[in-house]
C-alpha cells in the first residue's frame, strides 16, 4: 500500500497557493496524496486540490481557522494525525506552515525538518534534502522519531501538475475550546503593491544595500519596465526601510525562479541566495569583486550600479528603437 | 513587566561558516562570535517595552564558552541579567532539543513575555520559537513587525503576504519579531562598564532537569546524514566595468535571446 502523504493546503490571494500544488505534485509522485484545508476558501478550492492529485480532502470551512491562526489549526491537524497516522505531513515554509509545524513537532515530541528542497521515502522513514546554510552547503537529513514525519517545504521546489483524482471530502468539526482562541487575528490589512507581481514574473530586477536609498529603486523600475519584469529587493534594502517587505526575496521573503534575475548592489548573502539561486539566468552588478553573488552568476559586472544600470537602460532603449 | 529574550550568539558575519565533515556540525570553537543581529533586535524590542512599561529583560542563550562575548554585548545594551546554557552534552541539539533547553531555562525566570527572533542568522530553521511557545504553553505571536503592550494585552502587526495582520493576545505570551522591526542600539561606555558586573547564570542540561538522552545529538529527532557543497553552477563570466558594463549586459541579453 502506498504511503499516505498529507499536504497542508493554504489559501493566498483567494486561491490555493502555488506551493500547496507543488507539494501535491511531489506527494503524488512518492505516495498517495491527501490534503487538509482549513478555514474559508473559494468554492472551487477542493476541486483544485483534487485536480492536482489529492485523493482525499480533510476540510473545515470554519472561520475560526482564519481568525485564530495556529492554535486551532494545530489542534485539528494533531487530531487527524493521531487518527490516520500518515507517513508524512508537508507544510509550506510559509507563515502559517512554519507555525503549524513548530507547534506539532513540540506537541508530538517528534521534531521536524525545515527548508526541505526535496525528499524521498526510505525504509519507512524520510530522507530530506536541505540546502543547510542557505545556499552554501546542502545536507540530507532524516527524522528518527516514530510516527508522522513533519517537513517544511521550500516554495518552488517542485512543479505543480494536473493529476485529477475523484474527490472524497471529509468534513471536519471545528476545533473547540476557549484556549484555542488565545491568538486573535482582528484585522487583515493589505498594503498596496505597485508594479507587476514578483511571483511568476519571468524577469526580476532586485536591488540591495548597494542602491544606497529608496529613490534609486526608480532606475530598477525603469529597467523592469523595459524588460517586462518585476522589482524585488534583498533583506538589507527592506530592513533599511527603502522598499516594502512584499518585495523581499530570500529565506524570510519570497522565493522566485524567473528566467532572468538581476542582482543589483546585492552581495549574495546566504539569506538572499536561498530565495533566488535557482533562477535560470543570473546577472549581477556589484562593486566588490569578491561578492559571493558572482559565484552564482551567469554574467557579472564588477562596477558601480549607478553607472552600469543607466547605461544598460540607455542601451536597451536604443536597441529597441533600432 | 518581566521579559525573557531567547537569542543566539553566532559566528560573526565576517566569518565564513564552515561545517565539520565528521560531526556534520557548524564549526564554532575558536571562531569570533557576536550577538546574532536577529537576537539583537529581540533584545532591543524587550528593552523598549521595559523602558515604557517598567520591568527588566533577561537574556537566555545556549552555546559554547566562546559565546560569552555576545552575552556581554546584550548586557551592555541594557539587559539586566543573562542565563547561559553551557554544557558539552547539548552540542548537536536539533531545533526541538534547543527549544526544550530554552523552555526549561525560561521557566526558571518570572516572565510575562518571551521574545525571540523569527529565525537565527546562521541556521534559519525558524521553528524554535513556535516549539518554545508550545512547550511553555503560552500563545505564539509570530512574524511581528510591531509590538504594543497595553496592560495584560499584547498586540502585534504580523507580517503577511499582502501586508500585515493585526493580532492580539493576552499575556503571558511569546512574540517572535521579524528582522528590521527596530534598529538595535549600540552599547554605550556606561553600559559596557555596567555589563561587567551583571550576573550570567550558567546551567547544564542536568541542572535544567533534562536527561542526557533528551538533548544534544543523542536527543535529536533530526539526524544529519550527509553534508556537502551543492553542485556549482557552471562558472559564469565576470567582467570589470571599464565604461562598457551596461552595454556588455545588453550584449549578453542579446546573446541569450532575451532582447
Amino acid at each position: 500500500m502506498a504511503d499516505v502523504i498529507w499536504v497542508y493546503a493554504e489559501i493566498g490571494d483567494d486561491k490555493i497557493t502555488t506551493t500547496s500544488l507543488e507539494m501535491l505534485a511531489k506527494a503524488s509522485d512518492v505516495g498517495k496524496a491527501e490534503a487538509i484545508l482549513l478555514g474559508p476558501a473559494p468554492d472551487d478550492a477542493a476541486q483544485t486540490l483534487a485536480q492536482h492529485g489529492a485523493g482525499k480532502i480533510y476540510r473545515s470551512a470554519d472561520p475560526l481557522y482564519r481568525d485564530y491562526l495556529t492554535l486551532p489549526a494545530a489542534e485539528t491537524v494533531a487530531g487527524l494525525i493521531e487518527k490516520y497516522k500518515p507517513a508524512v505531513l508537508l507544510c509550506a515554509s510559509s507563515y502559517a506552515g512554519r507555525d503549524l509545524v513548530a507547534n506539532l513537532s513540540a506537541r508530538f515530541d517528534c521534531g521536524a525538518i525545515s527548508d526541505v528542497g526535496d525528499f524521498q521515502l526510505k525504509d519507512g522513514g524520510v530522507e530530506a534534502k536541505i540546502p543547510a546554510l542557505g545556499a552554501s552547503y546542502q545536507n540530507t537529513s532524516t527524522l528518527v522519531s516514530q510516527g508522522t514525519k513533519l517537513l517544511l517545504v521550500r516554495p518552488k521546489s517542485f512543479e505543480p501538475k494536473i493529476n485529477a483524482q475523484p474527490v472524497a471530502v471529509e468534513e471536519l468539526p471545528a476545533a473547540a475550546g476557549e484556549a484555542l482562541r488565545k491568538v486573535h487575528m482582528k484585522e487583515r490589512v493589505a498594503v498596496k503593491r505597485e508594479g507587476p507581481q514578483l511571483e511568476g514574473a519571468k524577469t526580476v530586477i532586485s536591488g540591495g544595500r548597494g542602491l544606497k536609498g529608496e529613490e534609486n529603486f526608480a532606475m530598477l523600475k525603469d529597467l523592469a519596465e523595459l524588460l517586462g519584469g518585476a522589482v524585488g529587493a534583498s533583506r538589507a534594502a527592506v530592513d533599511a526601510g527603502w522598499v516594502p517587505y512584499a518585495m523581499q526575496i530570500g529565506q524570510t521573503g519570497k522565493t522566485v525562479k524567473p528566467d532572468i534575475y538581476f542582482a543589483c548592489g546585492i552581495s549574495g548573502a546566504v539569506q538572499h541566495l536561498s530565495g533566488m539561486k535557482t533562477s535560470k539566468t543570473i546577472i549581477s552588478i556589484n562593486k566588490d569583486p569578491e561578492a559571493p553573488i558572482f559565484q552564482y552568476s551567469d554574467f557579472g559586472v564588477v562596477g558601480d550600479v549607478f553607472k552600469v544600470i543607466p547605461q544598460l537602460i540607455e542601451e536597451l532603449k536604443k536597441r529597441k528603437g533600432g | 513587566m518581566n521579559i525573557v529574550v531567547c537569542g543566539k550568539v553566532i559566528p560573526a558575519s565576517s566569518v565564513t561558516i564552515e561545517i565539520d565533515a565528521n560531526t556534520k556540525r557548524m564549526v564554532r570553537k575558536g571562531v569570533t562570535h557576536e550577538l546574532d543581529p536577529a537576537a539583537a533586535s529581540a533584545v532591543e524590542e524587550g528593552l523598549r517595552l521595559t523602558e515604557k512599561h517598567g520591568g527588566t529583560v533577561t537574556l537566555v542563550t545556549m552555546g559554547i564558552s566562546d559565546v560569552t562575548i555576545g552575552i556581554r554585548n546584550a548586557l551592555a545594551m541594557g539587559t539586566a541579567s543573562a542565563v547561559h546554557i553551557l554544557d558539552d552534552a547539548v552540542a548537536g541539539s536539533d531545533t526541538l532539543g534547543t527549544a526544550k533547553l530554552l523552555a526549561a531555562a525560561v521557566k526558571k525566570q518570572p516572565f510575562d513575555l518571551v521574545i525571540c527572533a523569527t529565525e537565527s542568522s546562521d541556521s534559519y530553521s525558524g521553528i524554535v520559537h513556535g516549539q518554545l511557545a508550545q512547550l511553555l504553553g503560552i500563545p505564539p505571536l509570530t512574524f511581528a513587525k510591531e509590538v504594543t503592550v497595553d496592560g495584560g494585552k499584547i498586540s502585534i502587526k504580523r507580517q503577511s503576504e499582502n501586508g500585515y495582520d493585526l493580532v492580539e493576545s493576552s499575556l503571558p505570551a511569546l512574540v517572535a519579531v521579524s528582522s528590521g522591526i527596530n534598529e538595535p542600539r549600540y552599547p554605550q561606555l556606561k553600559g559596557i562598564m555596567a555589563a561587567k558586573k551583571k550576573e550570567i547564570k550558567v546551567y547544564t542540561a542536568a541542572e535544567l532537569g533534562l536527561a542526557a538522552d533528551q538533548v544534544g545529538e543523542k536527543g535529536a529527532r533530526e539526524k544529519v546524514l550527509t553534508i556537502g557543497r551543492p553542485p556549482k553552477r557552471d562558472a559564469g563570466k565576470v567582467v570589470t566595468d571599464e565604461g562598457e558594463g551596461g552595454k556588455q549586459i545588453a550584449d549578453f541579453l542579446a546573446e541569450i535571446k532575451v532582447i
